[in-house]
Formats: C-alpha cells, sequence, structure tokens
C-alpha cells in the first residue's frame, strides 16, 4: 500500500479528508452567499441573472465548480463510511441514552449532514441543473442606457434553440440577453413548503457548521490556545449565524414579496 | 540451613562496585538461553522484567489485574528520595543511607541501605530518561520536597502521583519489551504456588483468572515483586487485590519470611467512616510540609468537637496542642511515620480525638494558606485535598482535614540476601515483598525508590551470577515436581470451592483484621498477643468449616481468588501475632508496651534484638521455626533515635 | 437508621463473552450516603453470597481513582454522574433514596466483556506497546538535569501523563473512538524532549494499531473530556492529529519497525 494511500485509509486519514472537504465548503458558503445578496438588489434580477451566466461561462470557475462537486462526493461518501465504522465500533448499544454533556450538534452532525445533502440534491436539481440542462426557462433583454443608466428589461425569445446568451452595445445602449434564472427563483420561492424547506435546510446549515467548523479545525490539529477563541468566534458567528440567516432571508423575503 | 546474608566486605561504600565486579557473568549471547519468571508488575517487576528482557533474557511476566500499569504502586503519592543533593542543602548519599537506617530504628541491614542510597541517583536519571514528567522549578531543573524523617530536601516527585509516572514509566519499559517479544505479558493470571526441583525455583502454578485453568511455567529463575500484605488487617491504603499469596506460598515451599510483625502505620490517612468501608485513603506525608497537626488540650474541648456543638476553627489557638511541634521541636510535623503514628494513637487514646468517633486529630492548613494563599496552596496539593473533599463531604481548605493512622505498608517479607535471592535458590524477592531494606520503619518516598533499586539496578547484576552458576540448560515442564506442584492447586482449589457454610469470605478477613489491629497493630502486649494468637486459630478452623465460596473454577471467580487470598492472610497472621509476641522490644512502628523509657518513648532493646528473625515453615499447623540474622552495624552507632 | 437509602438496581449480568447477557434488577437496602459506590456493591454482593448465589463481578483494585481498573457506565454516564472522578470514588450521597440505579459495562467491539460489568481493555495495552515508550535501557542515561524543561511543558505533559486508562473516554464516546487515551501518551512524549526522537514513528505506530483494534472515529464531541476522570483534553487528540499528518505527508520517519533484541 503507498504511503499516502495508507494515510487516508486510516481513521485520521479520513478524517483529514473530512475537514478539508468540509472548510473548503464553508468557503464555498461566503462566496455563494455573497453572489446571491444581488437578489435583494431591485433590478428585476439583471445583476443575478448576469451573475448567473457569469458563473457558467467562466472556464476557471467551471474548474472550482466540479471541485466542489468532489468536495460534496468525497465529504458524503467519507461521512457514511465513518458513521458504519463508528457504529461497528459499538454494535452492542447502552440501555440507557448517554447522559455525558455534548452539544446536541456534535451528536447529530450525520442526521445533519444528510439533510443537507437532500438539499443539496432539490437545490441544484432546481436551480443548476435547470439552468444548465434543462431548457425550460426564459430569457431576458436588459437594455441599459449608458449615459443615463437607466434599464429596461423584456422577455426575450430567441429564434435558435441554442442560444445561451448575448452582449452587444448599440448607440451607448447595453444590450444584455440572458437565461432568466431570477423568474425561476421568484416562481420557486412562492411556495409556501419551498420555503420551509429551505428554512428547515439553512437551520440544519447553521448546527452542522456550529460543531463542523471548529471541529475541523480540532481534526487537522490547528489547536492554540490564542487563536482558539477566534476560530469559536467566526465558527458561531459567521457559520452558523449569518450565513445561514442570509441564505434563508432570501426564499422568506421573496415568498413575502409574492405575497402582493 | 545458616542464613547468610552474603553481604560483600570492604568499606561501605565500595560494596557495591566491589561486589557487582566479583558477581560471574553471562555471557551476551547466552542470555538468550534463560527463560525468567516475573511474577507482579509494580515498580519492582516492571522494571526488573524490562531490564532483564533488555539484557537478553526471555522473561514471562505475570500480574492478576488486567493490565500491568494497575499494580499498586501506581497509588504512592509524595514521591521518590534520591541522594542528588540538587538544592545544595548538605545531602549525600551517606546522609540518605544514614537517615534511612536511622528512620528503620537500626533494623535493617547497613550494606543493602547504602546500596539502595547510592543507587537512588540513577533511579532520576533512568526515570526522566523515559519521560517521567517530575515537577519542575521554572528555570527548568528539577524540583524536590521534603519528607519526614529527613532534614534535607531530596523528595524528586509529580503533583501527588508520582507512584504512578514513576510505574507508568516502568510500564513504558516494560511495553517496549513486549513489542519486541523479548517479554511475555499474562495478564489476569494470579500465582498459586513454586515449583522446586532438588532444593531450585524452577517454575511456577498459575491460574488463568478468567477461565480457571490451572498452568504450569518453567523458567531458570523466579522472581516474586508481589508487594506487600498490609490487607492482612482487612482496612489498609492497600489495594483490594493486594495480597500475601505468592509470597505465603513461596514461604511454604521453604523461603524464609522475615520480620512479619514489621508493618506501617500511616499516620495521614482519611479516618474510617463506617462498618462498610472496605479500604482506607491515604493522605500524602508530604502534607506534613505545610499541614499543622494537633488536637484539642482537654478531653472537654475534644468531647465539643465531637458532638458538634462547636468547629475547629472556633477552638482558640491556646486551647490546641499541636502536639508534634510541641514534642520534637526539631523535625516537628515532619517526625518519621511511626512517630507521628504513635503520638496520634495517644491523643485519641487519651480521649481528645476528633470526628464523630473520635478515632481522629486534625492537620491543619489554615496557616499555610494564610502564609502562601490559597492558589499557593491549592497547585501544591490540589488533587490530595479534592480528593478529601470528595470522600469526606468537608472542604479542607475551610475546615481542618481529619486523619488518623492505618496500616500502609509492610516492611517484612520474604527473607533475601544481599543479592536479592531468598534462600531457596533462584527464588528471588523484589520490593515490598521482601523484607530487606527499610528495618522495622520504611520512611516516607523511599518505597519507591526500593521497588525500582532491585528492578532497574541490582537484579539485573545479581541474577547472572546465578544463572552463570546453573548453565543454560532448557527448563520445561516434563519433570514431574510441575504435574505434582500443579495437583496440589487443583485439590487447593477444590478444597475451596466445597466451602458452603453460612459466613462469606469478607466477614472472616474483617474479623482477622480487627484481631490484627487490635493486638498486633501500633501498640502490642504479650497479653494481647497470646489472645490474638487463640482468636486467629479459631477462625482459621471455622473458615475451613463455614465459609462461603460460591461458584466453580472454570468461570471469571472473585468469590474463589478472594477465599484464597483471606486463607493465606489468616495463616500470615498468626506468624505476624509469633514474631510479635518474639520480639519483646518496641522498634520502629511496632510499639511493645512492656519495652518505653520513662517519658514513654519506644525503647529498644539492641542487646537482645538486633536481629532479623526469619521465619521456616515448618509443616501445617506446626509453629515455625525462627532463624536469627544478627545485624551488624560497623558505621552508624546504635543509639535511641530522637527527633527532639 | 435515619438518612440510610433504599435503591433498586437494574445490572447487567452476563456470564462471558460468548454468553448473552441480560438486566438483572436487585433491591440495595440500608445505604449509607457515606459508601462509596462500590462499596454499595459490596453490601448487594454479600447479601447474594449468603443467598448462595454468584455476585456481580465488577473490576476494581485501588479504590482511590488511580488504578484505572474500576469502570461501569452509571445512569448512562461512564463513572457515573459526578465530573473528574472513578466509580471508586463516587460516593452514594450522590443518589436520593428510592432511585433506581441502571449500571452496564462499558461498550465497545474492542472492549468484549469478559464477566457482568467487567471487560477486556487488553486494546489499551497493545496500543501502549506499539509506541507508547521512549527507546532507552536501563542505565547509561544522561543526568536527570543535563536537560532543562520549561515547567509550563513539564505541566503539560503531565496534564497527559495523568490518564489512568480506564476506557471511561471509549465509552463516553457515541463512536467508541480511543483517541483521547491514544493521544494522550503520544502527546505526553510528544512535549518532552526525551519524546523527540520517536516522536513522529510512534504517533503512527500508536494510531495504526488503535485503528486495527476497532475503535471508532473521533467526532470532537467531547463526551470523553466531559467524562474523563482525570480531565484530559480534546487538545490531545489535535496534538495527536497535527504529528501524524506531519509524519505522514511531510517527514521521513516510518512507524517504529523493530527487528528484535539483540
Amino acid at each position: 500500500m503507498s504511503e499516502f494511500k495508507q494515510t487516508f485509509n486510516s481513521s485520521l486519514g479520513k478524517k483529514l479528508l473530512m475537514a478539508l472537504t468540509g472548510l473548503f465548503l464553508c468557503t464555498f458558503l461566503i462566496v455563494h452567499l455573497g453572489g446571491n445578496l444581488l437578489l435583494f438588489k431591485h433590478d428585476q434580477g439583471f445583476a443575478f441573472n448576469s451573475y448567473a451566466n457569469f458563473l457558467t461561462h467562466f472556464p476557471p470557475i467551471e474548474v472550482v465548480a466540479y471541485l466542489l462537486y468532489l468536495a460534496i462526493l468525497v465529504h458524503s461518501i467519507y461521512a457514511l463510511v465513518l458513521t458504519i465504522k463508528n457504529r461497528r465500533a459499538r454494535p452492542v448499544g447502552y440501555a440507557v441514552q448517554s447522559k455525558s454533556p455534548q452539544s446536541w450538534s456534535s451528536k447529530n452532525m450525520g442526521l445533519l449532514g444528510a439533510i443537507l445533502l437532500l438539499f443539496i440534491v432539490i437545490h441544484m436539481g432546481d436551480f443548476w441543473f435547470t439552468y444548465k440542462y434543462n431548457n425550460i426557462l426564459g430569457f431576458k433583454e436588459y437594455r441599459t442606457n449608458q449615459i443615463t443608466g437607466e434599464t429596461t428589461v423584456t422577455a426575450f425569445t430567441p429564434s435558435n434553440p441554442d442560444f445561451e446568451r448575448s452582449y452587444a452595445t448599440e448607440n451607448n445602449v447595453e444590450i444584455v440577453r440572458v437565461k432568466d434564472l431570477h423568474a425561476r427563483i421568484q416562481w420557486s420561492f412562492s411556495h409556501l413548503w419551498y420555503v420551509a424547506f429551505y428554512v428547515i435546510a439553512m437551520g440544519a446549515v447553521s448546527f452542522h457548521l456550529l460543531h463542523g467548523f471548529q471541529s475541523a479545525f480540532k481534526t487537522l490539529g490547528w489547536v492554540h490556545k490564542k487563536y482558539n477563541g477566534i476560530v469559536y468566534f467566526i465558527g458561531t458567528w459567521l457559520f452558523a449565524v449569518i450565513i445561514p440567516v442570509g441564505f434563508a432571508l432570501m426564499p422568506i423575503v421573496y415568498y413575502i414579496q409574492s405575497l402582493s | 540451613m545458616s542464613l547468610d546474608a552474603k553481604i560483600p566486605q570492604g568499606p561501605l561504600a565500595e560494596k557495591w562496585s566491589k561486589h557487582k565486579f566479583n558477581l560471574k557473568l553471562v555471557n551476551p549471547s547466552n542470555k538468550r538461553k534463560y527463560d525468567i519468571i516475573v511474577v507482579g508488575t509494580g515498580l519492582a517487576g516492571a522494571s526488573a522484567a524490562a531490564s532483564l528482557a533488555e539484557l537478553g533474557y526471555n522473561v514471562k511476566a505475570f500480574c492478576f489485574q488486567d493490565s500491568p500499569r494497575r499494580a499498586h504502586s501506581i497509588a504512592a503519592q509524595g514521591g521518590i528520595n534520591a541522594a542528588k543533593n540538587y538544592q545544595n542543602d548538605g545531602d549525600s548519599v551517606y546522609r540518605l543511607f544514614y537517615d534511612t537506617i536511622k528512620g528503620g530504628d537500626y533494623r535493617a541491614r547497613e550494606g543493602n541501605v547504602y546500596r539502595l542510597a547510592e543507587v537512588s541517583v540513577n533511579i532520576i536519571d533512568q526515570c526522566v530518561a523515559q519521560g517521567v514528567p517530575f515537577a519542575r522549578e521554572y528555570g527548568g531543573l528539577l524540583d524536590n520536597r521534603s519528607f519526614g524523617g529527613s532534614q534535607v530536601s531530596r523528595t524528586f516527585y509529580a503533583r501527588g502521583q508520582t507512584g504512578q509516572q514513576l510505574l507508568l514509566g516502568a510500564y513504558s519499559a516494560l511495553n517496549r519489551q513486549i513489542h519486541l517479544g523479548k517479554v511475555k505479558m499474562y495478564t489476569r493470571h494470579e500465582m498459586l504456588d513454586v515449583v522446586t526441583i532438588d532444593g531450585h525455583a524452577k517454575g511456577i502454578i498459575t491460574r488463568n483468572m478468567k477461565t480457571g485453568a490451572i498452568d504450569t511455567h518453567a523458567g531458570h529463575a523466579v522472581l516474586l515483586c508481589t508487594g506487600g500484605y498490609g490487607n492482612v488487617f482487612y482496612l489498609s491504603t492497600n489495594a483490594m487485590g493486594s495480597n500475601v499469596t505468592a509470597a505465603w506460598r513461596a514461604h511454604k515451599r521453604g523461603a524464609y519470611f522475615a520480620n512479619p510483625c514489621y508493618t506501617q502505620i500511616h499516620p495521614t490517612c482519611i479516618p474510617v467512616s463506617g462498618d462498610h468501608q472496605s479500604k482506607l485513603t491515604l493522605m500524602s506525608e508530604s502534607l506534613r510540609n505545610d499541614g499543622r497537626v494537633w488536637a484539642p488540650k482537654t478531653v472537654e474541648v475534644a468531647e465539643k468537637l465531637r458532638k458538634k456543638e462547636i468547629t475547629a476553627a472556633q477552638v482558640k489557638e491556646d486551647e490546641r496542642d499541636y502536639f508534634l511541634e510541641r514534642k520534637y521541636p526539631s523535625f516537628g510535623n515532619l517526625v518519621p511515620r511511626d512517630v507521628a503514628s504513635r503520638n496520634a494513637k495517644e491523643v485519641v487514646d487519651e480521649g481528645k480525638g476528633v470526628g464523630g468517633s473520635g478515632f481522629a486529630v486534625f492537620l491543619d492548613f489554615a496557616e499555610a494558606i494564610q502564609r502562601l494563599g490559597e492558589d499557593t496552596v491549592r497547585a501544591k496539593y490540589g488533587n490530595l485535598f479534592d480528593m478529601y473533599y470528595q470522600i469526606t463531604d468537608e472542604n479542607p481548605y475551610q475546615q481542618p482535614m481529619r486523619i488518623y493512622p492505618a496500616v500502609h505498608y509492610t516492611m517484612g517479607g520474604l527473607w533475601v540476601d544481599y543479592n536479592l535471592s531468598t534462600n531457596v535458590p533462584g527464588l528471588y524477592a523484589l520490593g515490598e515483598c521482601n523484607f530487606s531494606d527499610h528495618g522495622a520503619n520504611r520512611l516516607g518516598a523511599s518505597a519507591l525508590m526500593q521497588g525500582l533499586s532491585d528492578g532497574y539496578f541490582v537484579i539485573p547484576y545479581t541474577l547472572g551470577d546465578y544463572l552463570a552458576t546453573i548453565g543454560p540448560k532448557a527448563v520445561d515442564t516434563s519433570h514431574p515436581a510441575f504435574e505434582q506442584t500443579k495437583q496440589d492447586v487443583v485439590d487447593y482449589v477444590n478444597k475451596l470451592l466445597s466451602l458452603k457454610g453460612n459466613k462469606t469470605v469478607s466477614e472472616y478477613h474483617r474479623e482477622l483484621g480487627h484481631i490484627m489491629w487490635e493486638y498486633c497493630g501500633m501498640a502490642r502486649t504479650a497479653e494481647g498477643l497470646t489472645k490474638a494468637k487463640a482468636m486467629i486459630q479459631a477462625l482459621k478452623a471455622d473458615f475451613w468449616k463455614n465459609a462461603i465460596v460460591t461458584g466453580e473454577n472454570e468461570e471469571f471467580n472473585a468469590a474463589l481468588e478472594n477465599a484464597g487470598r483471606v486463607a493465606d492472610f489468616i495463616e500470615l497472621g498468626e506468624l505476624m501475632v509469633d514474631d510479635a509476641l518474639m520480639r519483646r522490644e518496641s522498634c520502629g512502628g511496632h510499639f511493645r508496651l512492656e519495652s518505653q523509657t520513662p517519658e514513654g518513648e519506644a525503647l529498644r532493646d539492641d542487646e537482645n534484638y538486633a536481629f532479623v528473625a526469619a521465619w521456616e515453615f515448618k509443616g501445617e499447623n506446626q509453629p515455625e521455626e525462627l532463624h536469627k540474622e544478627e545485624l551488624v552495624y560497623e558505621n552508624v552507632k546504635l543509639t535511641q533515635r530522637s527527633y527532639k | 437508621m435515619s438518612g440510610h437509602m433504599n435503591l433498586t438496581l437494574k445490572v447487567w449480568r452476563q456470564k462471558n463473552a460468548q454468553t448473552p447477557g441480560k438486566f438483572v434488577t436487585y433491591k440495595a437496602e440500608n445505604i449509607s450516603p457515606d459508601m462509596s459506590f462500590l462499596e454499595m456493591l459490596d453490601v448487594v454482593n454479600e447479601s447474594l453470597t449468603h443467598k448462595k448465589e454468584d455476585p456481580i463481578h465488577f473490576d476494581h483494585d485501588c479504590r482511590e481513582g488511580i488504578c484505572g481498573m474500576c469502570s461501569l457506565y452509571i445512569n448512562g454516564r461512564p463513572h457515573g454522574p459526578k465530573r473528574a472522578i472513578t466509580t471508586c470514588q463516587l460516593h452514594m450521597r450522590s443518589f436520593s433514596d428510592g432511585e433506581t440505579i441502571t449500571i452496564e459495562p462499558w461498550r465497545s467491539a474492542a472492549f468484549p466483556i469478559v464477566k457482568d460489568l467487567a471487560t477486556d481493555r487488553s486494546a489499551f495495552d497493545r496500543i501502549q506497546q506499539a509506541g507508547g515508550y521512549v527507546s532507552v535501557n536501563t542505565g547509561g542515561v544522561p543526568d536527570a538535569n543535563s536537560t532543562p524543561i520549561p515547567k509550563v511543558i513539564a505541566d503539560e505533559a503531565f496534564n497527559s501523563a495523568t490518564c489512568i486508562g480506564c476506557g471511561a473516554c471509549v465509552a463516553a464516546c457515541k463512536n467508541a473512538s480511543a483517541m483521547l487515551f491514544t493521544s494522550a501518551k503520544i502527546t505526553q512524549l510528544g512535549m518532552l524532549p526525551q519524546g523527540q526522537p520517536e516522536r513522529y514513528s510512534r504517533v503512527q505506530a500508536m494510531v495504526a494499531q488503535m485503528d486495527q483494534e476497532g475503535f471508532g472515529n473521533c467526532t470532537n464531541t467531547g463526551a470523553c473530556e466531559a467524562e474523563c476522570p482525570k480531565e484530559i483534553t480534546l487538545n490531545n487528540i489535535a496534538f495527536m492529529n497535527n504529528d501524524f499528518f506531519s509524519a505522514k505527508l511531510f517527514r521521513e520517519q516510518h512507524a517504529h519497525d523493530h527487528t528484535g533484541g539483540e
């Protein structure tokens, strides 16, 4: 067995992969939230649709995206492998449930992770897959007068079925034609059950990261009295509060908007 | 058989080095042809097994616990002495030797004790090299503290867990040899007999405690490192499993038992709280560095304290008797253990004891807390204070501890010569299991020193001499002596299992303990001892009629194990009483009321009792025969000990 | 008698590793609050013995919290409800009259049951044997004061060295992981200068043995740290992880590879 294979087959090696993939996914969340904040812009989806278009057509992002899918896969598979191994380590359980002091989230990482995986599958199916491979999305045309800065929006129906996007400037008017993911989002988030599902999933993100972020640091061995406080602070406030709340606000705000 | 201690001739300081040179050596390539059996894996056993395996011998090590790391050496709290003189306070090998001889009340061998002091310095080096985390000063060098019976600071320590850290060091050395395949470790195995062939020890019989299998093991030599027999008193600071069985069975196969009545009563233990009590907990002697021992001056005040009408803090300074400081101004609270214990007993006997039962005196830290601050006291003794709080539900930071003496260590044990060999060739005894170095009283922090000295630095030299003499001819268990001895053990086990009476083994044990504590404890009289002997004999007869031993051999059977151990304790108890009766003098922790100075201090009788009493087993229910090894003092002058 | 308690015990009884076990209910009567938990069991065993029944088997020895032999999973917690003590140091004043106490053995695939409440923890010994030592022979070592060690390092190493090998960490861990135990020795020796020469081979050897014994994996839940009678912290596990990754990914040393004696 090669040295590396041996390393990643060991208990600690598997944990290392969990920690690294986990932290990578954490950094993705920051970027993802940042981009999605464009949804709060009142521009009929211009910025957001442009951003979505950019993400799907900029090659370096494509590479990162595949890394991301790989990380999700590795994180899930190793979680499963470790969970099975952990179950085998205690074939006969206790009659009395553990009363040892330990946080709820740390005991339920598997459950939380399973909710998140389900969420990711549905989420990607609804937006990413729909965007990339499904031809049900419409297009929008954004015309911006570069002098006045005014933008007008109209629906756009391409004549060519393979049309993806176009970008042109005519007479100081910038014309951007892109897929209208924004409309899809508006439509999706007008369903209460769908919004509820998103909010629950963001709750799972919160608890998963409340433990997961600082746990990853411990697994990597990056523990030091002087920095532990910072790690806890970031893990709690950024990853367990700001990010999930930020994400959860999107469906909620869109739902409220859909009511009026 | 004559008792030749084989102490080398010549000046004290040269005895050991000359002896080492004179000992025969085993050729390195021949060492692997020898099999050595080590029973017990405490400090002495683990260090011996590891050191012998390092030399190249094949070692089989046995312990009754589930891991060698559990041996009761682990519970030693305070520290280990070594004549390093790191403190520049006048210590030397000779001073450690002198303190130990004097502390032992001039009943130990000069040669042995000097060797002990000499190798003490190597022990510290060895342990540090193994990664034992001793306490250190801010400059990074080793810290020391003071212990009873000495006026220098020479005790190395690792918080209140020195024994644990030293044992884990020896355990790690043992583990390394197990990993290398040089030691084969047998856990949950109890040694039940020694096999002798032509007068030489050639193996042992063990019982696998999980399956009940009775097995034979052959070796060129057998090392007993099985600890002390304090549990003969039922209540002691020993672990529940500590027992005399291995040593006692060896005794019954011919090994002499020396000074059995020399037991150490430790002054600072947590008092008994009720009949349910299964063992006593020691509070380290190091507490006497800062704690002050006192009792009320009058019976009236003591009475009020016992009835909880007043608290200790309400007792005014002039109503308190700091009796150790008053009687022994130069050593104060740091007098040796026997002196501290005897004085506590005296105070209690006068009716000035405190606590619910009246069987306690105070160990007070109020002054230390005031002088050093609570944080410093916590840093020094925190774990001991916590332990006290946990057991008694009383906070020692706020009220004085209650302490009372309890059986802690046994200086007596199998008789061994300078080479640690018993009178049975090939059978060795190391550590607390032998009688050798502490005389009639052991100084604090000396037990760890002796266990490791025997195991690391004595036996690796002396054993080779015997092995070279007998030669590397293979030994195996095919000799009929093995089958015969094994049959004896099987019969004995069956005899125990047939006991289906009406009294539990623990009840017998408790009764034996009462007899021993009452008549063969801190104060003894001829009358009491004679009475005790008859009581023990009656107890023994009753045990073999009415004891209950449940279960069968072919299972994990704690009842059976305990029955065998208690049966041996009963027999040992009788020998201890015989020994105490014979020794009509006060020495060490052993106070004969018939032998005291006009001031009531212990009075030794050097003219008649400056000898080691080695007892020979002469058959079941036969009186044992006494052999005397005269103690020769060429370097120290025998004086009445004074710590005033 | 006033102040004394009557309790109901639900105790796991199992003749040996091969025979299936079950809970049996016993009454513990007239129990003094000053008794230790094990003394309470002694009382029950005495009465069973009088009835010629097989006493409850449990491991115990020093009864002062240092040998690590006692265990017992009491009402859902290893060593019972109090922090930083072993079962033998647990007193009955921590329970109330009339209470039902459930007593189970440590549950772990790596700790097979020997009888009733006693388990076989030799897996711990094998982990230590794999590398939990400094390879020095007796004799020929330098003077103890030749290598100064900063007090804070010595103290930290001591905090790790204080492990008693009881197995409460494994018992408490939802994954039955032995990482706290394994890392304590790795940290102790890894911090001290004496442990440096074998630092990176030791961690690999001990982790490999730990994996082989069938313990679970750490999820940094912290139950081990909360239940450890010697309060060994999760930082030890982080130290082990760090050394392990460093050894595997960036260093030349391999796991201990001993070829034997002379």
